[in-house]
């Protein structure tokens, strides 16, 4: 049993890792995702990347829904614009992958702050359609804008490359993707230790209240969605060079459910909760297809019910999560935790 | 440009609105009552479709005793639906809510598909095949004599609401929760027939869109439409969700016919993004007036 965890300066209560069991803990983690690529076959490898990808937009989406409360069904119509970004800059120029990124993010970013617009205006469920409008309009502009995104067609990619190395492979893109990865989770956990971050916060928890403390509901709102939208855009842009061909039907309104759906189960306003979804959502398809694979010599129809029992879970899990487990896979993991922290004694 | 074709398309998509208004109503009766949006009354109409393609061509039922079996299967799952799934969601924030909607429209998508397979399929059809001509305006047999079904049951529900004693119970309700509790209203019973009516109205339209334009397990995307009318409309407003139906089905179809079908989505969706930026509450809908 852990004990003495007092904390004496506000530097310490507010560390991103509070105790020394953590830091050594977290370095093993960074440790293991280093030595991952090097000890999985490739489709493990290609799961990683995904699962990768995944946590990068269920993070910004997280800060959205989750921490400022702001429900949004366009997360896929971000991604999208990431997407073409940078299918469109690696085709029409020779900048490298961090620079075709970040301008991915920026764009993304842009439009969410034109579509945050009307959250002073329109909260809740109206704003969750003015969202779906919007992911709506830019399917539209995706698919019709054809010198642009190539139409339904979509474009496809050089493989990203910086200082004269190409990142072709599964194996390059891991090295891309996770580290990314890590910085962006960190960055969304040093955001929540400032200002910004608890406005938001208190933004989610009661709008009115925040306003009359004096927070500008419009500017943090924005900032949010501004935020949440980078975050979309970079993993649409990785989307892209991960896969190396962007099409309209690359994004579609699914996605948008389905990384709703991963910050849900992972539980809502928790980064560790989103990165646990992201995974666990990503990798349910992989599980059911492993266990079809079983199942075939057996039940030698299994292949046909597997996209409909795909839909069933993916729809159970939402629907039991919300009802069972309303704080997500974060709260089962901080209860083992607590379970060992305790152990030998009850909690 | 040509008055005639103007005027058949109008036509055609003012009869497909009269459609769009009956699952709309089907929709603002739950709202209104339960305060729940139901982002899965597309899966609920396609349910209810497939339903009377089971009775109808499965079992080979004349279509007359399936259609009132397909819409009684419809209703009877919205009201297991709010039994089970919405029922222990009562009190928890409305994006709960909304996404446990949403995972029940995914888990209606999969059990359809894997009873009835993923393949577009086409129900029998029962409605007349004589085509129909308002003065010199052709109109699809299908799209009327659907148009005037659902009407009937659109005006069977206006003065069920009007003047029967559970359409008052719902009434009050919708207005002021404690007060009909405290008045002996089963408040609890009221939310439940608000969803089993309103999926009555949405399988009911279910059917007739289906028998109209095929059916497959895509077909809940007409929700999004929908979605659109009620918006519009005001959630809460039944004479919105009647006009904005008809706007809005007269404005896809337009769209449709004119622009192309690519179209059909940002039309209405345009119409929506000014709606939401002007009159955030709908043409008709009521302002609610928030205090800390």
């Amino acid at each position: 049993m852990r004990i003495g965890d007092a904390k004496q300066s506000y530097e310490a209560d507010e560390a991103i890792l509070t105790s020394s069991t953590q830091k050594i803990w977290f370095a093993l983690f960074l440790f293991a995702l280093l030595l991952f690529p090097f000890l999985a076959d490739a489709y493990l490898l290609y799961l990683g990347c995904l699962v990768g990808i995944a946590v990068i937009s269920t993070t910004g989406l997280n800060i959205l829904t989750g921490f400022t409360g702001l429900i949004s069904l366009g997360q896929a119509g971000f991604m999208g614009v990431g997407g073409f970004t940078v299918a469109w800059l690696s085709a029409n120029t020779a900048l490298p992958f961090p620079v075709t990124l970040l301008f991915a993010g920026l764009l993304a970013a842009a439009v969410g702050i034109l579509v945050g617009l009307p959250s002073l205006r329109v909260k809740g469920l109206y704003l969750a359609i003015a969202t779906l409008a919007a992911s709506v309009f830019l399917h539209f502009i995706f698919a019709e804008w054809e010198s642009v995104t190539g139409g339904m067609g979509g474009l496809s990619l050089e493989p990203a490359h910086l200082f004269g190395l190409t990142f072709q492979s599964d194996f390059g893109m891991y090295f891309i993707i996770v580290p990314l990865a890590v910085l962006m989770v960190l960055a969304a956990r040093n955001v929540f230790r400032t200002r910004i971050g608890r406005a938001f916060i208190a933004i989610r928890d009661r709008d009115i209240s925040a306003e009359i403390l004096g927070i500008n509901l419009l500017h943090y709102k924005l900032m949010s969605f501004a935020l949440s939208s980078f975050y979309a855009g970079v993993a649409g842009g990785l989307f892209a060079y991960f896969f190396r061909v962007v099409t309209p039907e690359s994004f579609p309104l699914s996605m948008s459910i389905f990384y709703l759906a991963a910050v849900i189960v992972g539980g809502m306003g928790n980064l560790l909760g989103g990165i646990l979804g992201a995974a666990f959502m990503t990798l349910i398809p992989e599980a059911l297809k492993l266990l079809t694979a079983a199942l075939t010599p057996f039940y030698p129809n299994a292949p046909i019910f597997m996209s409909p029992m795909l839909e069933i879970i993916f729809g159970a899990l939402i629907v039991g999560f919300l009802i069972f487990e309303p704080h997500g896979l974060a709260e089962i993991w901080h209860r083992i935790r607590r379970f060992f922290s305790l152990w030998p004694f009850k909690n | 440009m040509d008055w005639l074709f103007f005027g058949e398309i109008s036509l055609a998509g003012l009869a497909m609105g009269g459609l769009y208004a009956l699952i709309g109503l089907g929709f603002v009766i739950i709202y209104k009552a339960t305060r729940v949006i139901n982002f899965a009354i597309g899966e609920i109409m396609m349910f209810a479709a497939y339903l009377f393609l089971a009775f109808a061509g499965g079992m080979e039922m004349s279509p007359w005793v399936a259609l009132p079996l397909a819409v009684l299967g419809g209703s009877l799952l919205g009201g297991v639906i709010e039994k089970v799934m919405i029922r222990p969601m009562l009190g928890e924030s409305s994006i709960s809510v909304v996404m446990v909607t949403i995972g029940i429209a995914s888990i209606l998508v999969g059990v359809v598909e894997m009873i009835w397979g993923a393949d577009p399929q086409l129900l029998p059809s029962f409605l007349p095949r004589k085509p129909v001509f308002i003065g010199e305006m052709y109109l699809a047999p299908k799209i009327a004599y659907g148009f005037l079904i659902g009407a009937a049951l659109l005006i069977i529900y206006l003065l069920y609401f009007r003047f029967s004693r559970g359409g008052v119970a719902l009434r009050a309700t919708a207005s002021d929760q404690a007060a009909a509790y405290s008045m002996g209203i089963n408040v609890r019973r009221v939310f439940n027939l608000a969803w089993v009516f309103g999926s009555l109205a949405a399988s009911l339209a279910g059917v007739l869109v289906a028998a109209t334009g095929g059916l497959s397990p895509q077909f809940g995307a007409i929700g999004l439409s929908v979605l659109v009318v009620v918006i519009v409309g005001g959630l809460d407003s039944i004479v919105g969700a009647l006009i904005a139906g008809v706007f809005i089905g007269w404005l896809e179809t337009v769209a449709g016919a004119y622009l192309g079908g690519e179209y059909r989505m940002p039309a209405t969706f345009a119409v929506l993004a000014v709606i939401l930026i002007f009159r955030p509450y709908g043409l008709f809908g009521t302002h609610d007036i928030e205090r800390v």
